[in-house]
Formats: structure tokens, sequence, C-alpha cells
């Protein structure tokens, strides 16, 4: 099991590589640092003393891959190429363009995505899975036809909209909360509230279609014709013996999910004003800040392969028969 | 009248034909022949198949695009004909110049009046600041209380037009098919309920705004029309151009196994680890910059415009081909396993015979499932692109920016509701009949699931 994780972990690293070359690519030769300078000076100010001058302010003068003028080892760290990519690797994102320190950027906002993210995570689940059971209970009834109906229609509606119609019906034509904003400490949970809200509304149409799916898989099994056979209720079967067996699947399939949390929601954390990563990314893309970008995609891409471990690992732990070597 | 043929005009006419071709060859084959007839066996497939082919079929009209030649200015010699800057599409021409009647900002459907006071000279020439009369709405009326028995007498009216052109429409179908097993009642109830909505909308839209006008005073229910071309080509062209990327790897690497594999293997784990919206944003971005820096490539504003618009079908491809692959990959595997490619190894057949012949038609069915799927997925992220502001240029009708535009102006006192449900309704009758129309697919074609019929 250990040395099945380290495998894994010593695997990410070609991976990370790549990422990180991949976005070096799209940054820095497709559109070189002349263009950058161009595209963040405006069009007013463009002569090439100006363009120079950014490029040394924000450590875009230097040659891509080699330098041939510095001496020794600086051939290679003396190079945009090592500054700007790989010093990502021991975590050092650097400055924005706008001089700001994105480690302490991330590490302030991080907490309030976490804090949306979260809850949202959790309670999601758990009214999706209720949900299911609901529809599982009355399979192959007209209940059930109307109710699968229902998610595919969810799900057809624009995430845009259930944050607009969230807005105007909660807060404000009923007035129950703010409409957006945030705030920390024992006030949170009123700007929490409608976020958490529609983002769980906004996912009942695929997670409870899918879950719907995972039960009725796990119904057609035979130990559940073995239980009805032997006389057991309805209701036990349900809860004793699909809802377990479910859950594996279930478990498996979310635990990937659970360390891009960290990165928040971009539109919903845009709408209501959060201050969190996603709206930390949503602002870079809008002001073509591509430190933050660059480094942005680094953290997600980590994010996504400990999930990835992470589904591994809780396969071992849900279901027994799996073994990791 | 000039023609102008814009790049993703020819795409989508290529696409269609393609897929005609397409379908035309899979029409040999008796199995996916069956397939297709569980398909349209059902109400909802014939419901939704029909539904799906209109935005198609709105969404070609609106592809042929041509440029009005202009009146020659008086004093010239009328040697030279000169053309209008503006592209017209045939579309244009079937909507009797609904997208031509602009207001001055947003006005409520049907209404006669704007929805912003404005400073003005009352008869004796005093200032006074109201609400000024529309344009083009209700100016054939003496008195505004007249507005409702006019709707309701010209509604009739274009009712009776719209039922005439339906049994027109209808009539030659119903001598062919009328034997046929498959419920094509469903589908002709859907055709001539679109008849009569279309007759009834150019025909109401002559006199009112149907669905109100939007900040910029344009016709919002035009542009709600307008949005189904992008948003259906943008569904389409990304994944025409995700395909071949896709199958090919996956067939390679399913297929070659060894280093091929491991190569695609990383190629993909590399991409999809990358937080799909940043990659599209980066890549978008970029080539703003790089249409920003060469403006000379193009001649008319619409040509950026579409440019723009091909490059983010590109991207949107190029980044999210993983998943197939991956699914290709699998099914490869599992059937350079099955004893008819040993056999055909043993023949000496060669490599990409066995590929073409023996593996490729075998995935098709997760091709097409995918196609169908991604379609609706990919109209809903369009709305969020253009949101982020990385989506389809403004000056492209598409319903992401309608909703980017009308976002924050329920909030105002009295709401502007309708630019909202405009697109809101455009965009979810064609996302629901892609989705349910992508469940029938898959419960036929899926071999997993295609023994359990589902409920719907």
């Amino acid at each position: 099991m250990f040395a099945y994780i380290v495998r894994r972990l010593l695997y990410a690293i070609p991976i990370l590589v790549g990422v990180n070359l991949l976005t070096f690519l799209l940054f820095f030769v497709v559109n070189s640092p002349d263009d950058m300078a161009v595209s963040q000076l405006g069009e007013k100010y463009v002569t090439p003393a100006a363009i120079q001058a950014w490029k040394e302010k924000n450590g875009y003068d230097k040659p891509l891959f080699v330098n041939a003028q510095a001496a020794g080892a600086a051939t290679l760290t003396d190079t945009i190429f090592f500054t700007k990519s790989v010093r990502l690797f021991a975590f050092d994102f650097g400055r924005s363009e706008s001089g700001r320190d994105i480690t302490t950027d991330v590490s302030t906002r991080m907490w309030p995505s976490l804090a949306v993210a979260l809850p949202t995570f959790a309670v999601g689940i758990w009214v999706n899975i209720c949900v299911a059971l609901m529809v599982v209970m009355f399979h192959a009834t007209r209940l059930d036809r109307w109710a699968v109906f229902g998610f595919v229609a969810l799900m057809s509606i624009s995430y845009l909209f259930y944050i607009i119609g969230g807005q105007y019906l909660v807060a404000k034509s009923w007035k129950l909360v703010p409409i957006s904003g945030f705030h920390g400490g024992a006030q949170a949970w009123k700007f929490l509230l409608l976020p958490v809200l529609v983002g769980v509304v906004a996912g009942i149409g695929s997670g409870a279609r899918w879950y719907r799916t995972l039960f009725l898989e796990e119904a057609n099994q035979d130990y559940v014709r073995t239980a009805r056979a032997k006389g057991a209720s309805e209701i036990s079967i349900l809860f004793g013996h699909i809802l377990p067996n479910a859950l594996i699947p279930i478990l498996t399939g979310v635990v990937v999910l659970i360390p891009s949390l960290f990165m928040g929601s971009l539109l919903i954390e845009s709408f209501f004003g959060i201050p969190g990563l996603g709206s930390y990314m949503l602002d870079a893309i809008r002001s073509q800040d591509f430190a933050i970008v660059r480094s942005m995609v680094f953290i997600g891409s980590i994010l996504y392969i400990v999930g990835l471990i992470l589904t591994d690992i809780s396969y071992t732990w849900a279901d027994p028969r799996i073994r990791l070597n | 009248m000039k023609i102008v043929l814009l790049w993703s005009d020819v795409l989508v006419f290529l696409l269609v034909l393609s897929l005609c071709l397409f379908f035309y060859k899979l029409r040999q084959d008796p199995q996916i022949r069956q397939r297709w007839s569980q398909v349209f066996a059902s109400r909802l497939g014939m419901v939704t198949f029909t539904v799906i082919a209109t935005y198609v079929a709105v969404a070609l009209l609106d592809s042929m695009h041509f440029r009005r030649a202009l009146d020659a200015p008086p004093g010239l010699a009328a040697q030279e004909v000169f053309y209008d800057n503006k592209v017209t599409s045939v579309l244009d021409i079937m909507l009797d110049g609904m997208g031509e009647r602009f207001e001055r900002t947003y006005s409520a459907p049907f209404a006669l009046r704007s929805f912003e006071k404005q400073n003005m000279k009352d008869e004796r020439g005093r200032d006074i600041r109201d609400f000024p009369a529309l344009r083009h709405a209700g100016t054939h009326l003496a008195q505004a209380d007249d507005k409702w028995p006019d709707v309701a007498r010209k509604s009739a009216r274009a009712l009776l037009w719209g039922l005439l052109l339906s049994a027109l429409w209808l009539a030659p179908q119903w001598l062919l098919l009328r034997g046929s097993p498959r419920p094509w009642r469903a589908s002709w109830a859907v055709q001539a309920a679109v008849l009569c909505a279309a007759v009834w909308l150019v025909s109401i839209s002559r006199h009112y705004h149907v669905l109100g006008t939007d900040l910029g005073g344009a016709d919002v229910a035009y542009q709600s029309i307008k949005g189904v071309r992008t948003g259906v080509l943008l569904g389409t062209l990304a994944t025409l151009i995700m395909l071949p990327i896709a199958v090919t790897l996956g067939v390679m690497a399913g297929y070659f196994k060894g280093w091929v594999d491991d190569l695609v293997q990383y190629l993909y784990t590399t991409l999809s680890s990358i937080p799909g919206i940043l990659l599209i944003a980066a890549s978008v971005l970029l080539f703003q910059v790089y249409i920003d820096l060469n403006p000379d490539f193009f001649s008319i504003g619409m040509e950026k415009a579409d440019a723009r618009f091909i490059a983010l079908c590109f991207i949107l491809g190029v980044t999210s081909w993983s998943t197939l692959c991956r699914l290709i990959r699998a099914e490869t595997l599992k059937i350079s396993q099955l004893g008819y490619v040993q056999a055909a190894h043993a023949f000496g057949v060669s490599h990409l015979r066995i590929l073409g012949r023996h593996i490729l038609p075998n995935v098709v069915h997760i091709i097409l499932i995918t196609f169908v799927l991604d379609f609706s997925a990919l109209v809903l992220a369009e709305a969020v692109l253009s949101y982020i502001g990385v989506g389809i240029d403004p000056s492209m009708g598409s319903w992401g920016n309608m909703i980017n535009g009308a976002r924050s102006e329920l909030s105002r006192e009295p709401a502007v509701w309708w630019t909202l449900s405009g697109a809101f309704i455009f965009m979810f009758v064609l996302v629901l009949a892609a989705n349910l129309f992508s469940d029938l697919v898959r419960d036929a074609f899926d071999p997993r699931t295609s023994t359990r019929r589902s409920p719907l």
C-alpha cells in the first residue's frame, strides 16, 4: 500500500512536468513576452522602450530556455523557463502582474472557497442520495418516469439561471438573505446560505440521476432477489442491502472531487462576491494576469492528481476485495 | 447581392454533408438500422428529433450569408456596385426585417412605450419627462386601449395562416408515411406547432416586440433566434474537431499497446489534470491577443467574430478529447483480444486493414453516444464561457452574451426579465431535447444498457 502510494506520487512528477511544459508553451512560445507587454500596456503607450521596461520589471527579459551569456549553471537557471515555470515545483509562485504575492493570496483566499464548497458538497451528496432513494422506491411506476424526466429537465437549465433565479427569488423578492457579499466569523452563515442552496439545487438533476442508476444497478443483483425471496421488507432491502453496497461506487466517484473543492466555484463565487480562489481566477482571466492563471493551472493539476490517488486508496478502504500492488 | 462564405458556414455545410453520408453508410448495417428504429419507435424519440432538426434547420438558414448591394449614390457612375458592410442571412429575410426594428433602449414585451423616461416636449412645447412611444410598436393603433383586441385579432389571423401552411407542409409527408409503423403523428404535431409559432412570431413582430427589447433596443426574440446558429454550430463543430484526435489516438493506444499506449495515456492524463476552464480561458485569451495584433487579416467585423468563434470551437475540441479517447482505448483493448482479430492477425492482414475493418466499426457506437451527449454540454458551456468573457465575440449573437448582458437587470425595479427569459426558453428547449434524445440513443446503442430498457 505504502509502496503503491509512493509509486503513484513518483508517476505524478512526469505529469506535472508535462503540465508545466504545456503552460509554458502556451504562455511564452505561442504568445511571446512582447505580445503580452503590448496587451498589458494598452495600445496608447506601446513604444519599444516601454515594452522593454515592462519586461524587465516582470522578469521576462531573459532568453526562453538557454542563456548563452551567463556562465556555469546560470546558462539554464537564468532563463524564463527556469524562473517562471520550474520554480512552481517549489511552490514559489512569484508575483502577479500587478505585483501582489500569489502565495499569500492563494492561502488567504482558500478559506472562503472551502466555506462555500464543503457544505455544498456534503449537503449536495446527502440530498441527492435521499432524492434518488425515494425515486428508487417507486421504481418502474409513473412517478419514477416523471422523476427521471424532471432530473433531465433540471440538468438542461444553465447554471447561470440557477444563480440568477436564486438571487432574484430568495434575496430580492423574499429578502431572506443578502444578495451577495462575504463576512468572516459568526455572520458568515447569512452569506453562505444562498450560495450553498443554489449549488445544491443546481446539482440535483445530474447527481440524483446518477445515484438512481447506481441504486438500480444494485437492485438488479442476485442478493437483492434472495433477500426479497426470504421475505425481507422493501424498506429493509433498500436501506440494509442496496444503500450500503451502492455507497462504494458513490464514495469512489466523489473522492476525486474533494481536493478540487479548494479551488472553489468560478460562477458561484463571482456572482455572490465571495473572495475565494474561484473569483481570484476569474479576475485573473478578465485582467489577463497570466502569472496567476499559470499558478492556478499548476495548483489545479496537483489537486486533481491527489484526488486520483485518494480515489485509489478509497477503493481499497471501501471494498476489501481490491488490493493495490 | 454578394454571397459571403464565412469559415464557419463552410464547416457547417461540410459537417451536414458528412453526417448525411455517415448515416447513409450506416443504414446498410442491419444491426445499426435496428437500433435506430428502436430510438424512433418511441414518441419521445420522434418529438425530440424533430425539435433538434428544427434548430439545425434554423442554424443552416442562418448560415447562408450575403451582403446586400447598396443603391449607387446619386451623381456617381453606376458601374461600380457597393455592398452593405452588414452581413445578412437567409433567415433574416424570412424573419421579415425583425432585426432592423431598433428602439432606443429597454421595452417590455408588447409594450407601446419605452421602459425608461426621457426628456421631451409635449404638444404645447413644454419640457416634460415621460415614457416615449416606441418607434416600431403599435404605430398603427389609434389609441393604446386597442392593443390587446388588436393582438388577439392578429394572432387569430396568423394562426389560421400557420395552420394552412402546416397543412401544405404536412400533406406530402402524410401521403408518403401514413402506413409507417413509426409514430410520425408526434413529429407532425411538433412540426405544425413550430410552423404556427413561426408564422405568428413573424406576423406579430411587424407591429409589436413580442419579447421586448434589450439595453441597446434590439428585439429580444430576434436575438434569441440568432443565438440558435451559435449554439448548434458550437455543439457540433467542437465535437467534430475532437473526434479525429480522440479516435486516432484511442484506437492506436488500444491496438498497438506498448510505448504508444504509454504515450497516449500520458498525454490524456496530463491534459485532463489541468482545470478545463483555465486551459480554455488561457487559450482563448492568447488567441484574442493574436487577433488584436493582426487586425489586417479580417476585412469585415463579422469575419473577426467568426475567426474567434472557430478558434473557440477548436480550443474546446482540443481540450476535451481525453474522455472519449479513454473510452475508445478501453474498448479497443477489449476488441483486439477477440477471436476474429486474432484470426485476422494469423492470416497476415495488415494493421491498417484490421483497424479499419474490424476495430473501427465496433467503436462507432461510443463515438455516436459521445457526439450526442457532448452536444448539450457544449451548448451549456458556451453560456458560462461567454459570462467569463472568453466566449463568443459580443458582436455575434449568442445566448451566453444575452445572459451576460442582462444578468444584473433583474435587480432593477421593476425587473427586466424578458431578455433572460428569451435566452432561457430557446436554450432550455434545445438542451432538453438533446438530453432526452441522447438518453434514447445511449439506451439503444450501449450494449450494457440495451437489454434493460430505460423507463423513458
